[in-house]
């Protein structure tokens, strides 16, 4: 990625920490971090559902907290540490959230899947929701256009306590991320 | 998006410096990205602020807050000095958008977030805030989410900020600095009425930062209550919302703030209004005056006659909410 569309505008190089790994890259500042995660990384668990904040699909964590790469510029991510869908499993065993989601069968289509468990991941993280009405609240930045809500509740709800000790756990050092 | 020069700089004289007409301050990035992305804003040069270091909630001398623009809506909203003394701000700010946008949204960038008028954001009609002299369809056109207040000729979007709303009932101050130097602005004169320049939706400079927020000590914290109605239970943006506040001495009235969401063009306060009710006992008569009072101007278009209706309950609602502890 060394030639630029426009030799005017300069291409930035960031470092950042991406599912644990040290990357290097160059970004050109238009780009966004989900076009850059999909396009230049290959990443493509994380979704495009609207592109403009509305619906939740592209949901990744930056440094423990849930944002939008759609409204993320990634030039602006540099010294981040990201986790994507594709980072959460510890090998081959499931986070908590993403065996929850099997269990519960919390999907139908699977498009919004990714951000819902990144998500419910940063929603953990976050310490905020104890009731279903609380996660439901919390949750209502993941939108699901086939209406699985019922069984993704049921499926946070379930995981949030041992996705909060994993969490609790990591922030102490006790667990590699 | 259009191609864009990117800079980031370290400190706050640095960024001022770098400021102009054709540049955007980004800070959350969550309304400047949306609006670059639908080709409304088109800066020549972004100019990122999300290193300075305006990332603090510190106490003032006087016993107030003093908020750093870069702190986060979700920072901000549970920040433990907020949740105790300032339940009226961190309700209305938790009212509004996703926990996602709430993480990224900044205390400066909430400000100034644009309108969320279909007019606007649709760069292939006319829209005076976005082209000045070019015509207002939004007027005679769908209207559901329009102005009721202090509308113009001009304009009738309104502002749709949650957290600015609970900021006007606070009376806070708003903390800029700019090649001229630094000044505060008090949050009722930081926003405009549309009048005939409908593009500008405050008092700031192209060259100006905001700095810091900075809440008074009265934060009301035994009668304070934000209401927000919304087409959905949650991630709308408000048709009305009120910020209600009272200060009580028994059942009787000493202070009381009230601010409208989604109303006007800017968070909405009749200082009139609020002075008639002081030295009156709490009830739903003199609640109810004071809501016919405020939208006693009130001059709706085709589709949002409802709103005035809806406003008026809702005040009620809220005042009575925060009497009894705004719990509700
Ligand atoms: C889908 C969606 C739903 C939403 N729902 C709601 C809602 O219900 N209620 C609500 O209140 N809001 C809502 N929002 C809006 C959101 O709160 C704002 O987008 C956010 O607060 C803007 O902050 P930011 O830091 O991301 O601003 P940016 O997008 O970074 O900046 C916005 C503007 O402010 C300027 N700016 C930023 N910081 C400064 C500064 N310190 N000094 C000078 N200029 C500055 C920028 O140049 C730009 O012009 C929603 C947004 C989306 C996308
Ligand atoms: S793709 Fe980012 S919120 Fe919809
Ligand atoms: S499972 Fe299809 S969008 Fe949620």
């Amino acid at each position: 990625m060394s030639e630029t569309t426009n030799q005017a505008f300069a291409e930035h190089a960031i470092a950042l920490t991406l599912n644990g790994q040290s990357r290097q890259l160059n970004v050109q500042p238009w780009s966004t971090l989900l076009d850059v995660l999909r396009e230049q990384l290959d990443l493509v668990g994380t979704k495009k559902g609207c592109d403009h904040g509305q619906c939740g699909a592209c949901t990744v964590l930056r440094d423990g907290k849930r944002v939008n790469a759609c409204l993320t510029l990634a030039v602006m991510c540099d010294g981040a540490e990201l986790t994507t869908i594709e980072g959460l499993a510890d090998g081959d065993t499931l986070h908590p959230m993403q065996q929850s989601f099997i269990k519960h069968d919390a999907f139908q289509c699977g498009y919004c899947t990714p951000g819902q468990i990144c998500s419910a991941v940063g929603l953990a993280n976050e310490g905020r929701a104890q009731t279903a009405d609380q996660i439901k609240e919390l949750m209502s930045g993941n939108l699901c256009r086939c209406g699985a809500y019922t069984n993704i509740l049921a499926a946070v709800e379930e995981a949030l306590p041992q996705s909060a000790a994993k969490a609790s756990a990591v922030s102490e050092g006790g667990i590699d991320a | 998006m259009n191609p864009f020069h990117y800079s980031k700089p370290v400190d706050v004289s640095q960024a001022i410096s770098l400021a102009g007409a054709a540049s955007r301050f980004i800070a959350g990035g969550t309304n400047l990205l949306d609006l670059m992305k639908e080709n409304i804003a088109r800066p020549e040069h972004l100019i990122d602020i999300t290193g300075l270091p305006l990332k603090d909630v510190r106490e003032t001398a006087s016993g107030g807050l003093l908020i750093g623009a870069m702190v986060s809506n979700a920072d901000l909203a549970w920040h433990p000095l907020v949740e105790q003394r300032y339940p009226l701000l961190s309700q209305a700010i938790l009212a509004g958008a996703s926990p996602q946008l709430r993480n990224m949204a900044s205390t400066g960038g909430n400000l100034l977030q644009r309108t969320r008028c279909y007019y606007f954001y649709d760069s292939a009609v006319p829209c005076n805030k976005r082209e000045p002299g070019s015509g207002c369809p939004a007027k005679d056109g769908l209207n559901r989410i329009h102005a009721i207040l202090g509308a113009s000729e001009d304009c009738v979007a309104t502002h749709p900020s949650d957290m600015c709303v609970a900021l006007a009932a606070l009376d806070a101050v708003v903390h800029v600095e700019g090649r001229g130097g630094k000044r505060t602005i008090e949050f009722a004169d930081f926003h405009r009425l549309p009048e005939d320049a409908p593009q500008r939706d405050n008092q700031l400079a192209d060259d100006e930062l905001i700095t810091a927020i900075e809440l008074p000590p009265q934060g009301f914290v035994a009668h304070s209550h934000y209401l927000k109605i919304r087409d959905r239970a949650s991630y709308a943006f408000a048709l009305v919302s009120v910020a209600a506040a009272l200060e009580l001495d028994g059942d009787i009235i000493r202070d009381v703030r009230l601010a409208l969401g989604g109303v006007a063009h800017k968070p909405w306060r009749d200082k009139a209004v609020e002075q008639s009710l002081i030295g009156q006992p709490v009830s739903r008569e003199n609640f109810v005056a004071a809501a016919e009072a405020i939208l006693r101007d009130a001059k709706p278009l085709e589709h949002n006659a409802f709103k005035v209706k809806l406003a008026q309950r809702a005040i009620v609602r809220a005042l009575s909410d925060a009497a009894t502890g705004g719990k509700a």
